[in-house]
This record gives structure tokens, C-alpha cells and sequence, in this order.
């Protein structure tokens, strides 16, 4: 466990991708089986255990330490399990307290091994939980007791893609990363066969899941400088939808019965959220589209969307009221054949013959936007209802560019990809509060809430809006942060109120994607995806925008909403 | 007597009404008593400087030859009679010369311990422990996360580095007084015998540390290298120029931090750290709590740094204890601030 921990740490301060890469092949190389399996299913997201929850380990540091210097500590590092890591007075059975850094005595039980922790978490129930953490972390050090925390409490965020991992793994044995892609979804932890494959000692493991999730193809956001450099002839253009990115698999099983999977983006199966969807999933094949709600022919918002998303019960009143729909856009598979290879035109045409058989309700084509020239699409993306998208052009929130020739790659290929949204919905606000951030921003007040004018009681007055903690420069954060420091008028524990009056202030360029009704916010609305787009130092408080402003775009969102 | 009769905090810094003079004064007074030669302790333009002969040469090297109207040297477990109190060095392990001012008079004995460290250091006279009835200690690292370990597994940690990517250069950022030589001198202890090469900005302190006969092996100056000639070596460099356009003279370079607030990965991260390696020149928590036990104080007095938490757990062992507001060294409110205070960690 502490070696796992040593790369975990490594990896977070290394940002060169090549380099993460020599990391993690290294660790793989160093490290035997089944250890390192383990670590790869930690590194891809693949492992599975009940999550321990924070207040478990607020108890376990609270027995062992001063509430108070827990409490300041905390505050400083700003993250629980880093805190708790640091500060973890480790108790050696028989020696009383003995402090971390300090060596230890010879007597002590080893570390444990990744592998134990792993099988351990997999099976411990839940009162033998504290224990055993507590044994976990008397014997690790700072570093492993940190990864452990985070592991146990599913906070894992290690900043690189399974995607890295299995690159990683593949250059164990100087394989194609697409080779480990491919056989994968057959694969599980601790990846004993595909190790012995990569070092030459096995077989080539089969991949023999009927419906397996493919690793999806994304696109990188397009800037104005990016078009000079690309021919309008070589792309497909789609519309972006404002839905959820799925993949939908059917395959037969070794009986020929028909096995339909939904997955996310990200290869979580969420077939169970849409079991409507289900039986349209009938011909065997891999489609990649979006998830949308459709009522009488007509896609809903994203708001609309959200109703269904991340429910336990999915009731038929649910699924009455919010008919679930999918919009396809490429197709991976077909029956047996892997169309991965294949350029995007050809598997555009077998999508359309496809979608043609299938002949669905449910179901339906992504249309494409037929343009000349870059002028021609930027006003199809302008105007997108009389391009094509007739009614649907509010769900629209942008269009996607697909090289004619580029096969379906997994994770974000340069120059294959494009996406190239709406412009966002913009608002001049006042920074109202302020809130020291968390993680790397601990000793940054980085999170902000704003707020717009309204009619008050006694004249105008400022209602808060939003709260966004991103969007801005790492300058830019420093000169807030400098603003807050030196314009503050009151604090309350981790907040500071700014100064925010009609000609003293620092207003702030708030940019977001849609707005919706809230009763829990007091100005009555809620933004969603808010961030700071710029600092308008050169203007006065007073000239931001005012409530009414934000009730006329929510009206706009709810017509559509509604019907 | 009282001790705050004896030393009390005034605006120039601690002030020694007796002695008639002040201790680390962070303005010009008529008579100063300096603990060691780092410049938010160690000013120019008083009067009078008492200090040792390191950090007195320190002073020279940094302010010029004026830097004080006279100047007098004193040894460690030397004693002087300044006014109605008697003052004595001790070694405070924090950098070569760096000490302890026991300040007693009658019948009691006040420890102004200035920055000091409990840890090993080939570069300095260990820390000496001196008993007395208050002790003033700093709480840089006040907080029980700041647990400093062994600096030699730090720099293995550098060398396993330097061992993975031999094509890269790795530059460590170190205060130029003391962290640097330090580091230094811990790479040779490990076997590293390579050069170890220099920014223009710490030639001028680490030769003043080899002419007081500490070995650093061979150094070089960075100045003039060709980029590909410095694959595979390591470079210590000021904090501040590890994030400056002098690292594109280097090979895809690593940046290292050594310092105590390395502990925290909020900190590393901040500075875009890759390496950070947690060497300290100031006593970390278990140091600071075992060495106010250890001097037998009834009273504490805290200053510069997380005074809180020290101030809890001195009355938590019962102890009295009180923050001492001096200002001037490090940040004025919250001394979390970076990229000033830390210079020195």
C-alpha cells in the first residue's frame, strides 16, 4: 500500500502526460501480481467496495486527538483525509503513542499490501470497519495513510484517465493501447491474465461480454484560430445536443438470446435508470448518441432531462412523464463487426441503413448540417431553427465537427473531433462573499457568491445569484484574492463578506448555460454550469444587471420547458 | 521580577528595557541583539549589533560593509553584561552561526529562541537545549500536521528522481541561506558526488559556508551551461526562480521544492511543484512540543506562525502560555499567504 500511495503522490505533481506514463509503467514493472492488478483497477475506476463516509473518519481522528488542534489543522490543510493523515498519532501495540517519521519499532505488523487492503474492504462489514482502519493506520505512513483515506472514502482522484492507465499497462509488454481497449470489458481486477499476456508468459485474454461498453471518442472544444487550418470539405457537421452522451449495446449471448445494455460516457452501466429504453435495443449492434427527453416529437430542455436523471425508483408515472428518447449519431458495431476502423462517412451511411432497419419510435437519426463554407455553418449554429432544427433548436447547444476520415479513436485525438457550442448566457454580477476553496486552492478565497439588483424594501438592493468557483486565471484568482483580503467588511467563520455597494465592489462577468426555477435560492432562480468569464474592474457595481434580467431569459427556458 | 519587565514586545521587536537594547529589531534602534543572519531578523541601519561571527559576516555579505554603526562577535556559551541583565548564545540548529539568546536577570531567565530546529543539520552547531522560566518559541510549523521526518529520505526521494528521468534536469528550489547548503550537503552524505550546480544567486552565501569548512563537494555555476549538457543534473536555485524564464535554460526540468510547507500538497500544488521535498530548517510540531517540555518553562511565549495551536496545547499541559503579537517576520494576518513568507521554510 505504501508503494501504490508513492506513485498516487507522484502522479498528482506530475503534470507531463508522457511522464505520468514512465511513472506508472514503472510501478507496474517494479511491482508483482496481484498487487499491481489491484492498483490498475484503482487507476481505471474498476474497483468496488462500500465507501466509508467522512464522519466515520472524523470519529476515528477525534478519539485520538485534541478537538481543537484538529480543528485548526483541518482548517489549514482544508481536506479530511489529508488532515487526518498528517496528523494520525500512530499507537504501536504494546509501545503506547509513538509519532509518524520517527522509526519504528521492529516488532510492528507490516504495512499492509494493496492487495489486502482491497479483499479486506470487499468483504469487512460494516461495524468491523473502524478497527480495522484504525490498525490500517498504525502502520502505514503519512503517504500511505492519505491513499488510504481517499480510497475508502471514494474520493480517489488520482488526474489521470483509465484511458492512461491502460496506455501505461500496453507498454509493459510494447503493445497498442488499443489492444487493451479492445479486450477490457472481459477483464477483471486483478488482471492476472492480461499481465501474464503482457510480459509474455499468456495467451491474449478474449473479451467474451455479449454487449461490452467501447471506449468513447471525444472532441475538443474549437477556437476561431482553429478554422483557418481546416478544409469545411473534410468535416461532417451535427447538431450538439443538450443531453446525455450514452452508448447503447445489444449482442447475443453464447445461447443467442439478446443482451441490451445502456452506458454512460464513461462505461458506468445505467441500463437500470432506462429500462424503457430497453426493449428498442433489439438488433445487435453498438450505438453512440445522446439521451434526450421528447414530448409529442419535440426534444426538452436538459432541464426537463435532469427529472429523470439519478433516480432510485424509476416509476411508470416517471416514465409516462418523462418519455425517454435516443438520438444517434455514430455506430460502432454492427452485429459482429467492429466498425471502429472504418472512416466516419462510411459509418455515418451504416448508422443511417441501421437506424432504417431498427425503424424505432424511440429511436432516431442525428441529422446532419449540410455547410459550403465556415460562413454557412456559423449561421446554422446562429440559427439553428432555420437550419434544420426546426423546433428542436432550443435543445441545441451548439454543432459538432467530424472528420470525414477519422476512425473512431478512444479519448480526445487531436484534430479528428470538434465541438464548437452557442455562446453561453452572460450576466454582469457583484462578488457578494467569499470562501477560502478547498484542495490546492485551500489558502485562496476561490469560491464566490454574486448577485444581481433588485427592488428592496429601501431602494435597490443586491439578491445572490450564484456561487462559481472556476472560469478565472490563475492571475486573475490572485487578484481576487487580493480584492477579498482587502475589501472585507465582515467575516463569518469561513466566509468573508465583500464589499458590495453601488460605486464600491468588483463586479464580475458570470457566463452559464441555462437557468431554472429554485425555491431554495431567495432571488428564485438557479444558474447551471456558472462561471466567472471575466473581471470588469472598469465597471461600477451599480451598472450590473438586475433581477428582471434573469426573469426574462427563465421565462424564455420555461416556455420550453412546459409544454 | 516580572519577565515582561525584563523583555516586551515594542514596535521596533522584542525590547530588553534593562539591557537597553532589542532583540531582532525589525527597525533601526541604537543596540541590537540578532539571532541569526536571515533578513526579516537580520536588518541593517542600527547603532549597535551584537551576534555571532557568521551571521555578523551574513549581514556584511547581504548589506554591504555599513551595515551597522559598530559591531561586536560573541561565541556560543559566551556571556555578556549588557545593562542590568547578562545575555548568553546558545546554538539554535537552524543555519550555520543561527543561535539562542538566554536573557536573565536576577534571578530570571528568559530564552528567546529565535528560529531554531531540533533536527540534524551537517551545516550547523546541533540545537542546544536550555533550561529556563520562559521560553519564546516560534510556531512556524505550529500545527500537528507539520511532521518533518527524516530529510535524508527526501533526498533519496530527489536521487530515485534523477535516477527515472536521466534526460531531465532537476531544479531545486531552496532559500539561498542555510535549506540550500543543507541540501547540499545531504546529496553528498547519500553518495551523490556528481556536480551540483548553482544559481547566480546563492554562489556568493555557499562560498561563504565552504570558507567556514563545510565541504559541498564540487559546485558549479549554472551560468553559461549549454541546456543539453544539463540532463540528468541537479541545480539548486532560489524559490522564486524555479517558476521564472531562467528554467527554460534547463531540459524538461523537475521542479523540487525542499521546505517544511511541502507537507501539505495544497502548498506544493499551488507553486506547480512536482517534487516536493519536506526539509525543514525549523522544528516541526514534535519538535516544538517536546523541546517546551524538555526546557522546564512554566511560561510560553509564542511567536511568528500558527500561534494558536501551540497556545492550546502549552495550557493543555498546563502551561501559561501567549501569543506574542510581533509583526515583521512573515505575514502580517494570515501567514498562510504565499509567496512571501516562505522563502525561508
Amino acid at each position: 500500500m505504501n508503494r501504490f500511495a508513492e506513485l498516487l503522490d507522484r502522479l498528482a505533481y506530475e503534470p507531463g502526460r508522457n511522464n505520468k506514463l514512465r511513472l506508472i509503467t514503472g510501478y507496474f514493472r517494479e511491482v508483482g501480481d496481484p498487487d499491481r492488478g489491484y492498483a490498475l483497477a484503482a487507476l481505471t475506476g474498476a474497483l468496488s467496495f462500500k465507501h466509508a463516509k467522512p464522519a466515520l473518519i472524523r470519529d476515528l481522528i477525534a478519539s485520538r486527538t485534541d478537538e481543537v488542534l484538529f480543528g485548526l489543522s483541518y482548517d489549514y490543510v482544508g481536506d479530511l483525509s489529508e488532515t487526518v493523515a498528517l496528523m494520525w498519532p500512530r499507537r504501536v501495540p504494546g509501545h503506547g503513542e509513538s509519532f509518524p517519521g520517527h522509526p519504528s519499532n521492529h516488532n510492528n505488523p507490516p504495512p499492509p499490501t494493496l492487495t489486502e487492503v482491497v479483499t479486506t474492504l470487499r468483504t469487512l462489514g460494516k461495524t468491523e470497519l473502524p478497527k480495522q482502519l484504525e490498525r490500517w493506520l498504525d502502520e502505514l505512513d503519512e503517504t500511505g495513510r492519505w491513499a488510504l483515506l481517499k480510497l475508502v472514502t471514494g474520493a480517489l482522484r488520482i488526474g489521470i484517465s483509465a484511458r492512461l492507465a491502460k496506455t501505461a499497462a500496453a507498454a509493459l509488454g510494447d503493445k497498442d493501447p488499443h489492444e487493451v481497449e479492445l479486450i477490457w470489458p472481459g477483464l477483471a481486477p486483478p488482471y492476472l491474465d492480461l499481465f501474464a499476456w503482457l510480459e509474455g508468459r499468456g495467451e491474449k485474454p478474449v473479451n467474451r461480454d455479449p454487449a461490452p461498453f467501447r471506449p468513447v471518442m471525444l472532441a475538443h472544444a474549437i477556437e476561431d484560430s482553429d478554422f483557418a487550418a481546416l478544409d469545411p470539405a473534410d468535416y461532417i457537421a451535427e447538431w450538439k445536443w443538450d443531453g446525455i452522451r450514452v452508448q447503447a449495446v445489444a449482442g447475443r449471448d453464447e445461447r443467442g438470446h439478446i443482451t441490451a445494455r445502456l452506458y454512460s460516457r464513461t462505461g458506468e452501466d445505467i441500463t437500470g435508470s432506462f429500462p424503457d429504453l430497453v426493449p428498442s435495443l433489439r438488433l445487435p449492434g453498438a450505438i453512440d448518441g445522446e439521451l434526450l427527453i421528447l414530448r409529442e416529437g419535440r426534444v426538452q430542455s436538459f432541464n426537463v432531462l435532469q427529472q429523470r436523471l439519478n433516480r432510485k425508483v424509476v416509476s411508470p408515472k416517471l416514465i409516462k412523464a418523462f418519455p425517454i428518447h435516443l438520438r444517434a449519431y455514430d455506430l460502432l458495431g454492427d452485429d459482429e463487426n467492429d466498425l471502429r476502423e472504418l472512416p466516419f462517412a462510411e459509418r455515418r451511411e451504416r448508422l443511417e441503413a441501421f437506424i432504417a432497419k431498427l425503424d424505432d419510435p424511440r429511436i432516431d437519426l442525428s441529422p446532419t448540417v449540410p455547410f459550403a463554407s465556415w460562413e454557412a455553418l456559423t449561421a446554422a449554429r446562429a440559427d439553428p431553427a432555420s437550419a434544420g432544427a426546426g423546433e428542436d433548436a432550443d435543445a441545441v447547444e451548439g454543432v459538432m465537427l467530424k472528420r470525414r476520415d477519422a476512425p473512431y479513436l478512444p479519448g480526445r485525438p487531436k484534430g479528428q473531433w470538434w465541438k464548437w457550442k452557442r455562446d453561453p448566457h452572460i450576466i454582469d454580477a457583484v462578488l457578494m462573499y467569499a470562501q477560502r476553496g478547498h484542495g490546492k486552492r485551500s489558502s485562496y478565497y476561490s469560491d464566490y457568491t454574486f448577485g444581481v439588483w433588485t427592488e428592496g424594501d429601501a431602494g435597490d438592493e443586491l439578491v445572490p445569484v450564484g456561487k462559481a468557483y472556476f472560469g478565472f486565471t490563475d492571475e486573475e484568482l490572485l487578484q481576487i484574492d487580493r480584492f477579498v483580503r482587502r475589501n472585507t467588511t465582515e467575516k463569518f467563520g469561513p466566509v468573508r463578506h465583500v464589499v458590495h455597494e453601488g460605486d464600491k465592489g468588483l463586479v464580475l462577468e458570470v457566463a452559464f448555460e441555462g437557468l431554472q426555477r429554485s425555491p431554495r435560492h431567495k432571488s428564485g432562480v438557479a444558474m447551471r454550469f456558472p462561471r466567472i468569464s471575466r473581471l470588469r474592474w472598469d465597471k461600477p457595481p451599480r451598472e450590473a444587471d438586475r433581477l428582471e434580467t434573469l426573469e426574462k431569459m427563465l421565462k424564455a427556458e420555461a416556455a420550453q420547458a412546459e409544454v | 521580577m516580572r519577565p515582561q519587565d525584563i523583555l516586551l514586545p515594542a514596535v521596533a521587536g522584542l525590547c530588553c528595557k534593562p539591557g537597553g537594547f532589542h532583540i531582532d529589531p525589525v527597525r533601526p534602534v541604537e543596540r541590537a541583539v540578532i539571532t541569526h543572519g536571515h533578513s526579516d531578523h537580520a536588518r541593517a541601519g542600527h547603532g549597535a549589533v551584537l551576534a555571532t561571527q557568521e551571521t555578523l559576516d551574513m549581514m556584511r555579505l547581504r548589506y554591504g560593509e555599513n551595515f551597522a554603526g559598530s559591531t561586536q562577535a560573541i561565541g556560543y556559551g559566551e556571556e555578556i553584561r549588557l545593562g542590568d541583565v547578562t545575555v548568553k548564545f546558545h546554538p539554535a540548529g537552524h543555519v550555520l552561526g543561527s543561535a539562542q539568546i538566554a536573557v536573565t536577570c536576577k534571578d530570571t531567565c528568559i530564552v528567546a529562541s529565535g528560529d531554531y530546529k531540533d533536527a540534524p543539520d551537517p551545516t550547523c552547531t546541533p540545537f542546544e537545549l536550555v533550561t529556563c522560566d520562559v521560553f519564546i518559541t516560534e510556531a512556524t510549523f505550529g500545527l500537528p500536521v507539520f511532521r518533518h521526518g527524516d530529510a535524508s529520505d527526501e533526498v533519496k526521494k530527489l536521487l530515485a528522481s534523477v535516477a527515472l528521468f536521466p534526460e531531465r534536469a532537476h531544479l531545486v528550489g531552496a532559500y539561498s541561506l542555510g535549506k540550500a547548503q543543507r541540501v547540499i550537503a545531504l546529496l553528498r552524505q547519500a553518495g551523490y558526488d556528481a556536480p551540483i550546480y548553482l544559481h547566480g544567486a546563492m554562489e556568493k552565501i555557499t562560498g561563504y559556508y565552504q570558507s567556514r569548512g563545510i565541504d559541498l563537494g564540487e559546485l558549479r555555476p549554472v551560468l553559461g551551461m549549454k541546456k543539453a549538457a544539463l540532463a540528468g543534473t541537479i541545480t539548486l536555485a532560489p524559490p522564486s526562480a524555479t517558476s521564472d524564464l531562467w528554467t527554460r535554460r534547463f531540459p524538461d526540468p523537475v521542479t523540487a521544492f525542499a521546505s517544511g510547507w511541502m507537507r501539505v500538497r495544497a502548498r506544493a500544488r499551488q507553486r506547480g511543484i512536482e517534487l516536493p521535498l519536506v526539509i525543514s530548517d525549523h522544528a516541526d510540531w514534535d519538535g516544538l512540543t517536546a523541546t517546551i517540555a524538555a526546557t522546564g518553562a512554566g511560561e510560553i511565549w509564542v511567536t511568528h506562525g500558527q500561534e494558536d495551536a501551540l497556545v492550546h496545547w502549552c495550557k493543555s499541559r498546563g502551561l501559561r502560555a501567549q501569543p506574542l503579537d510581533l509583526v515583521g517576520y512573515g505575514d502580517e494576518e494570515e501567514s498562510e499567504t504565499p509567496f512571501q513568507d516562505e522563502a525561508e521554510a
